[in-house]
């Protein structure tokens, strides 16, 4: 089985911390781009690769018309084996939907959809340059809930300028009691080089409005434990869902499952290899998809990568398929190893399960993932 | 070349006076660099030389200058180290000089390394021909210059040459009173050689190249030599001098001439800078009366930051020390850093130049730990030990009396900051001697201080409190006795062997908590809570913590790009290796030196 991903490089406008590829689209170039992308994905057709998650992310996918998005989800289904029950996600920002639109993509095809709402407060919102407030937001899940999606995923966002806990809180409060089955909740992160950035280096003071690292723990522990009672179960990092509302698309990255990217700067794995189309939207358009590729791995460590990716996961890793992947037996040491970082911290950060065969990361564990898994893999 | 055209001097000067500019200016003057050639600061061709703006190494040339009556003459020109630390390398330069240029700074005045080095100079019987520089600056006073240096040094000075070496003003005078003032060299080329070993370098194809001052006898391509100090015997291949920018083969030297000798020596460890060098066929007798012997005064452990690297560090100090006779290095081995060296200098200006050196020169990554002076330990059996590591501290129990050296030191500096340096001093456990005003507005101090106190950062610390305008000079004067404590760090509950020192008990308790907090800050979020203690004996004096880490996660890896992650991951990969592991702990390396700086 495989993934599709596409990626849809316009928005309306960049927030203020997004250091992802998109660019505030000339909307003439929408066509150019649909036919283009369109161009990309047929030269790619083989009906052999099966396919049940297709996954539109940007930019924000939906400053593209209903119909155009539609179209290249049908050449997605001529050029490759779809299956019928296939998870189709498109993500939404909420002031670029009506309830018109909704229901185009849902008769369009797309059964799963995602909006990027962050918070419940408007002027958390304002602070972080979205264009939408709450209520807008609200309005959009309701047209989405009323166009036939019973999978809509709502976006939150922690430690935004000038949050406090009990505004986390309300937010979780609020998007919860949403028709939403599924919720990704992201910590600010200040990337170089975008206006955030920026801003904060004229102005130091922001960063006291920004939650520090204790405080941004603190929420995203406060986090887990709302979302808990909410009946929102923790799957990955910075993922909760319903039961069996998890996002099969992105559980597919960390279970080091294939996927195919296309669109500008889209990211694939296949056939044991990373890459991406190496371009911008106007390279793109000129070339009429075809774009040059760029590999990041070309012969992917599937032991390393298999602990990276799946200590991400709540499910975690098993030592079994871990040795399955790990030939020359580098990691073999990997459940003393565990037991010993448990040993040094002092709180639990992974979970070992009675015969040693299972490893995960604990709420404590997942905030210093990075730390763990890099000791693990030494 | 006749010895009455023979000029041999070399240039003292404080820091920032203008000793490497004036060099520029003889050397352009005497035409011996062409200009495309020249460089700033030609003399000072180590990199951290020009950084700092000071000479570490002595370095000569030979200059070719045609006097005002129309006469050829030769100049040796050597320089010398202005800085206390390097006064070693000074009395080299001394040694091999019939005459030295004293340059003052027209606004300033003598300061007090000048002072001491002028009195080397005059030990080592050399005519001063005193220089006034930069007579351009608008506040300068060149008559006062004058007679201050009449005032306190004692030598005629009122006819001394005004110049400005930035400007090119007056520089002419300075030569032709060189020519006048300073006397030529003296000897017999028909009697067996004596050559006075000044400085020395290695070469990677020629060996080692040792500098020269042949004082008595003449010297020859193909002759063989011996080493008197250690025996060693070469046959010369190449003889010659130094030019403004390359080696020229002479094929001979003769008595009162500077040059060099190779003679495909491999091993540094058979030439000895203050060495005399005679013939093997007709040795002289006596060797030349070599310098006198510097002993370290401050000692460090240095260690690469990959153990691996050990090797490749002691050959390092090995080439190191060959033109610099000063530094002296003795394996040791440290718990905490592994395999590394306990090594002597004359100073802390010394020993970082010497660090920065060798990851420079050699690329090296390396640890220092904090210097330490050498304590005296009298045993209740009656032993004496000489400490130069705190690790090797004895148990308290056993000490009958603890002494530790002091110094005698002479601050100059504008009378208005006299409270400053007071207050500093006192703070230094220092004993007010006397003071001495030498005009209106400069005064001199003079104060006994503990040697370990200056050690750290009191050069820093006088320079903040006087805004740069004070000059410190010292020389060690003996050991007191002292009432003095170990003082151990420990991260989380283990002592670090390597961030343990020596303090006097007054001190302890300051010290111990200012390191606590450096630590604090230096030291990285971990796993688990770290707790930092600072202990006498047993007792813990003074405590921190390091909170445990809470948060390192890349919340978001979007639409499949793991590539972010994994740079993540290879980042911390790169970070960890600047780590040193202290039990569970991971330490950087800026940890070692950060308890240094205790001033900042």
């Amino acid at each position: 089985m495989c993934g599709i991903y596409i990626h849809i490089p316009f928005c309306k406008r960049k927030c203020i911390y997004c250091d992802f590829y998109s660019v505030c689209g000339d909307d003439k170039l929408y066509g150019d781009f649909v036919s283009a992308l369109n161009r990309s994905i047929k030269m790619r057709k083989d009906k052999r690769i099966k396919v049940d998650t297709v996954y539109f992310g940007g930019g924000t996918p939906t400053v593209l018309k209903s119909s155009q998005l539609a179209l290249i989800l049908n050449t997605v289904k001529n050029c490759f084996d779809v299956s019928p029950d296939a998870e189709i996600t498109v993500e939404a920002n909420p002031c670029t939907v009506t309830r018109e639109s909704l229901n185009e993509l849902f008769i369009g095809g797309f059964n799963r959809i995602s909006f990027g709402i962050q918070s419940a407060s408007d002027d958390e919102l304002s602070a972080l340059s979205r264009l939408h407030n709450y209520e807008q937001a609200k309005e959009a899940v309701l047209n989405a809930e009323s166009a036939g999606f019973t999978n809509i995923s709502a976006d939150i966002m922690i430690g935004i300028l000038n949050q406090t806990r009990q505004s986390l809180a309300d937010s979780i409060e609020k998007i919860t009691s949403l028709p939403v089955s599924h919720i990704s909740a992201y910590m600010l992160k200040v990337e170089e080089n975008t206006p955030l950035d920026k801003m904060i280096k004229r102005d130091s003071n922001i960063l006291k409005s920004i939650a520090d690292d204790d405080e941004m723990s603190d929420r995203y522990l406060l986090m887990c434990r709302l979302l808990e009672e909410k009946g929102f179960l923790q799957y990955e990092i910075s993922n909760f869902a319903k039961p069996s509302f998890e996002s099969r698309h992105n559980l597919r990255y960390w279970r080091c499952e294939e996927y195919l990217g296309f669109g500008p700067h889209a990211h694939s794995y296949f056939d044991g290899k990373r890459y991406f189309e190496n371009c911008n939207v106007s390279q793109f358009i000129k070339s009429d998809g075809k774009s040059e590729i760029a590999y990041t791995d070309t012969d992917v460590d599937k032991a390393e990568e298999y602990i990276v990716l799946s200590l991400r996961l709540a499910e975690g890793l098993d030592t079994d398929r871990l040795a399955s992947l790990d030939k020359e037996g580098r990691y073999r040491n990997i459940t003393s190893n565990a037991m010993e970082i448990n040993g040094l911290a002092d709180e639990r950060l992974i979970n070992i399960s009675q015969n040693g065969k299972h490893l995960s990361l604990t709420e404590r564990g997942f905030l210093v993932s990075n730390t763990v898994i890099s000791r693990l893999l030494n | 070349m006749k010895k009455e055209q023979i000029r041999n001097f070399c240039i003292i000067a404080h820091i920032d006076h203008g000793k490497s500019t004036l060099a520029d200016r003889i050397l352009e003057l005497t035409s011996s660099v062409e200009l495309r050639d020249m460089e700033e600061q030609l003399l000072d061709n180590m990199d951290i030389e020009r950084e700092r703006g000071i000479t570490i190494k002595a370095r000569a040339v030979r200059l070719n200058y045609k006097s005002k009556d129309g006469e050829n003459y030769v100049f040796n020109l050597i320089d010398t180290p202005g800085h206390v630390d390097f006064n070693y390398e000074v009395s080299r330069s001394l040694a091999a000089c019939e005459g030295a240029i004293l340059v003052v700074d027209a606004s300033q005045g003598i300061e007090a390394q000048t002072l001491a080095n002028t009195y080397l100079a005059i030990e080592h019987d050399l005519e001063v021909l005193p220089v006034v520089n930069k007579i351009d600056l608008p506040s300068a006073d060149p008559q006062s210059a004058c007679e201050e240096i009449e005032n306190v040094i004692g030598i005629p000075a009122l006819d001394a040459p005004r110049i400005s070496a930035k400007m090119g003003t007056n520089i002419e005078e300075v030569l032709e009173r060189v020519i006048t003032d300073i006397p030529a060299p003296k000897g017999d080329d028909n009697a067996p050689l004596k050559a006075l070993i000044f400085d020395s370098y290695y070469d990677q194809y020629k060996g080692v190249i040792i500098f020269v001052r042949v004082k008595e006898g003449t010297l020859k391509v193909g002759e063989n030599i011996k080493m008197f100090a250690t025996g060693a015997e070469f046959q010369t291949v190449e003889i010659g001098y130094m030019g403004a920018t390359s080696l020229v083969p002479s094929g001979e030297l003769k008595s009162g001439e500077v040059g060099y000798i190779a003679a495909s020596i491999k091993d540094i460890g058979d030439t000895r800078v203050g060495d005399t060098v005679t013939s093997v066929e007709r040795p002289c007798a006596e060797p030349l009366e070599g310098y006198k012997k510097v002993n370290p005064m401050v000692y460090s452990g240095i260690y690469p930051t990959d153990g691996a690297k050990y090797p490749d560090l002691r050959d390092a100090l090995e080439k190191l020390r060959l033109n610099d006779a000063s530094l002296s290095f003795e394996p040791e081995t440290s718990i905490a850093l592994g395999f590394g060296f306990r090594c002597g200098f004359l100073g802390l200006l010394h020993m970082e130049i010497i660090a920065e050196r060798l990851e420079r020169e050699y690329n090296l990554d390396l640890i220092t730990t904090a210097p330490s002076v050498i304590y005296k330990v009298t045993m209740t059996n009656g032993d004496v030990l000489y400490i130069d590591n705190p690790t090797n501290y004895p148990d308290p129990g056993l000490i009958a009396c603890a002494e530790e050296p002091v110094v005698s030191a002479d601050i100059l500096a504008p009378s208005e900051f006299v409270g400053n340096i007071m207050e500093l001093c006192q703070d230094r456990r220092g004993t007010f001697k006397d003071m001495k005003y030498l005009d209106e507005t400069r005064v001199e101090l003079h104060y006994e201080l503990p040697l370990n106190e200056i050690v750290y950062d009191f050069f820093d610390a006088l320079k903040s409190r006087t805004r740069g305008y004070a000059s410190f000079d010292y020389e060690m004067k003996g050991y007191q006795e002292s009432r003095l404590v170990k003082l151990d760090i420990l991260l989380n509950g283990e002592v670090v062997d390597a961030l343990s020192f020596i303090v006097h008990t007054d001190k302890a308790y300051a010290r111990g908590r200012r390191i606590c907090e450096k630590l604090k800050e230096t030291i990285p979020r971990q796993l688990f809570e770290v707790p930092i203690q600072a202990a006498i004996g047993g007792k813990i004096i003074a405590r921190e913590t390091v909170k445990a880490m809470r948060k390192d996660v890349l919340a978001k890896c979007y639409g499949g790009d793991i590539t972010r992650k994994k740079k993540l991951l290879e980042k911390q990969k790169e970070g960890k290796k600047k780590m040193r592991q202290l039990g569970s702990v991971e330490v950087p390396q800026e940890a070692f030196m950060s308890v240094l700086k205790l001033d900042e």
